[in-house]
């Protein structure tokens, strides 16, 4: 009875609403959009007030921005090689947006835009099509050996070509579906939890007040491993990138 | 260094000391010990990985799947291409899932 009053919705986080009252409805501004500017100005705001002390000894705002920095530096010259620094604003851009993303959702009330499949996708894709007119420009119509590596029988041709290019074709698939699998499944299981506390207190009474401190406490244990699932997502999503540019520059 | 055996050239004797020096040193905590960093990496995002290499599996064979309902759509072949392409499908998953596992060269 009391759980039919507090029935779950643990999808209904994940609803657009229009912001910024009747022009945001006007041209569709959501919630999502408003979160990707967030995002954006968060990175470019700890870019800038990190930056502007310049101390020799950095303070912890400039040190953040000075490790942000060199960690995806160091990424790109480690996994692309010399030539992966031309690509280091393209991955910084990539890896402050998804982490931001993520962390600002982590902040109870906000909206997390990586949890939408269209968002990942959108950014997967973009890596992807930046990865393969990477791997044209610098290799031209030989970009194409990449299907079909060398030491293989010209008999298994076809059949090696085909599942070469399935396996390219599903590296966006597999890019965004990770991002937003990660990020829907943590805030539903915050939502679920949350829910328990919820429902047990309605029910039970002060009982249920004291057994609610069983899932309370689960859902503070998973506001650590979600800060640690932001993080590491954040950094898969940009050393894919770096693989995949790895492999446009070199071809294997 | 005991001298019951006497080793036939110098090489033995200077690799087990090496390696005795390494044990040692790794035993008083001076060297890092191998490879260690790395696999409390792994293990740390042991689920990460598994997460991983599952959607590795599954987002091939999604897009083998919709290349052959396209190709059966457009050439009226159902269902053949979507069950060859199912098969590629499974193999490029499988070959997705090694390149990500693979010991690195």
């Amino acid at each position: 009875m009391a759980a039919e009053s507090h029935s779950m919705d643990v999808l209904g986080q994940f609803a657009l609403k229009p912001v910024l009252g009747s022009v945001g409805a006007a041209v569709q501004f959501t919630q999502s959009n408003a979160m990707m500017l967030a995002a954006a100005a968060v990175t470019l705001g700890l870019l800038y007030f990190g930056m502007r002390p310049r101390a020799l000894v950095p303070g912890r705002l400039q040190a953040a921005a000075e490790m942000g920095y060199s960690f995806i530096h160091d990424m790109c010259v480690e996994q692309v090689g010399e030539e992966g620094k031309r690509y280091f604003p393209f991955v910084f851009a990539v890896f402050f947006f998804v982490l931001m993303g993520n962390l600002l959702g982590l902040i109870p009330g906000m909206f997390t835009f990586t949890s939408h499949i269209a968002v990942t996708f959108a950014l997967a894709l973009t890596v992807w099509v930046v990865t393969t007119v990477v791997a044209l420009k610098i290799h031209g119509l030989h970009f194409f050996s990449y299907f079909f590596p060398a030491g293989v029988p010209i008999v298994l041709a076809p059949l090696i070509v085909v599942i070469e290019v399935i396996s390219y074709l599903s590296r966006p698939v597999s890019l965004a579906v990770r991002l937003f699998a990660n990020m829907v499944a943590g805030h539903v299981m915050f939502e679920l939890f949350a829910s328990f506390v919820v429902m047990l207190a309605a029910a039970l009474g002060v009982v249920g007040g004291v057994l609610a401190l069983g899932p309370l406490a689960i859902n503070v244990a998973l506001v650590g491993f979600e800060l640690l699932v932001c993080f590491l997502q954040a950094y898969v999503f940009a050393i894919l990138t770096c693989i995949y540019l790895h492999d446009a520059v070199h071809l294997h | 260094m005991s001298d019951k055996q006497v080793s036939p050239d110098p090489a033995p004797e200077t690799s087990l000391f090496e390696e005795r020096l390494r044990a040692a040193r790794q035993k008083q905590g001076l060297d890092p010990v191998p490879k260690d960093g790395a696999q409390a990496g792994r293990d740390a995002s042991a689920m990460g990985l598994g997460l991983r290499v599952g959607v590795e599996l599954v987002a091939a064979l999604v897009v083998a799947l919709l290349i052959g309902w396209a190709l059966d759509r457009w050439l009226n072949t159902r269902p053949v291409f979507l069950a060859v392409f199912a098969l590629l499908g499974g193999v490029a998953g499988m070959i997705n899932v090694w390149r990500v596992v693979k010991p690195p060269p």
